[in-house]
């Protein structure tokens, strides 16, 4: 128990500083660096609650997929990144008074909720207890129970998928496109044409 | 000895501090989406620790459900940006109202 303690504060202490330093470094490839970071912290967290698949789907689909996008954009583009840091301070005293007021309220709801039924028992968190493991159990609820839920999910990547390449798609002048009618269409009248070439002459 | 509470704390500061960057960081826009992906986060950590604390599995799928949208989100956010860039050679948030049209 005193293992499981000490991991869970390492890993939440590492994941919430790199949350912090994701906020205030000055340059953005270091920000994402340090989201992929409290990204990995996050997922040691969820081995320690017992949703070992989530776990494996965060690294994968976050540190795989979206950090790197995230990487990929802020090395693409040629942004003046120094210009964009005008005014940070300037917010800094309103967005920290915001940032107190909600971690006490929120602290203030946890703490007087304690007497309410939910949280009167004070049991450490275990993983869930089952026989079969955890990815076998989300399989097994996922493919029945929440087989519609499955499919939006599906719906919403194939949206967003459409979306993207349609913000993102340009019309460049100058660039020869396929038409397909006109090639299925052709016949050998359009498509040869006969020339009478005078001997020593070109066209 | 870590209760629910430890989770919910952690997931409260972590939102906050989502929300703190999109605060701080009014001018740039991949450090406000990068806040929405620590929110998201946040949300995720709460679904998997309620999950564990009612000993039910539906937690970990509305869970799964929070990943693709923020994987959505990220994309279309992204292309946004690449467009606006495009337009006007700057990503500052202040701007954006002449993407209209």
């Amino acid at each position: 128990m005193v293992l499981y303690s000490l991991t869970f504060y390492l890993f939440s202490s590492v994941a919430v500083l790199s949350a912090l330093m994701v906020i205030s470094a000055k340059n953005p490839v270091h920000s994402v660096l340090f989201l992929i970071l409290s990204f990995v912290n996050a997922s040691g967290l969820f081995v320690l609650l017992g949703a070992e698949f989530l776990a494996m789907i965060l690294v994968v689909v976050y540190v795989g997929a979206v950090a790197v996008l995230f990487l990929f954009v802020v090395m693409m583009l040629d942004i003046n990144f120094v210009k964009l840091r005008e005014g940070f301070l300037q917010y800094l005293p309103f967005g920290a008074l915001l940032g107190i007021v909600l971690v006490i309220e929120l602290g203030i709801l946890f703490l007087t909720d304690r007497s309410s039924n939910i949280y009167n028992n004070q049991t450490p968190l275990q993983p869930i207890v089952s026989e079969v493991e955890n990815t076998k159990m989300i399989g097994q609820i996922l493919y029945t129970e929440y087989f519609y839920l499955f499919q939006i999910c599906g719906i919403i990547l194939l949206v967003a998928m459409i979306g993207s390449i349609t913000l993102t798609l340009r019309d460049k002048g100058g660039v020869k496109r396929q038409n397909i009618d006109s090639q299925n269409t052709v016949d050998a009248s359009t498509a040869i044409e006969k020339k009478k070439v005078k001997i020593g002459e070109g066209i | 000895m870590i209760t629910l509470e430890h989770y919910l704390f952690l997931g409260a500061i972590i939102f906050t501090l989502g929300v703190l960057g999109i605060f701080l960081n009014k001018k740039n826009l991949i450090i406000i989406l990068m806040s929405i992906e620590l929110i998201l986060l946040s949300v995720n950590i709460n679904f998997i620790a309620f999950s564990a604390y009612i000993n039910d599995i539906s937690g970990q799928i509305f869970a799964m459900l929070t990943l693709t949208v923020a994987a959505a989100e990220a994309a279309i956010g992204l292309a946004i940006l690449v467009v606006f860039f495009r337009n006007l050679g700057s990503i500052e948030v202040n701007k954006i109202n002449q993407l209209k049209g």
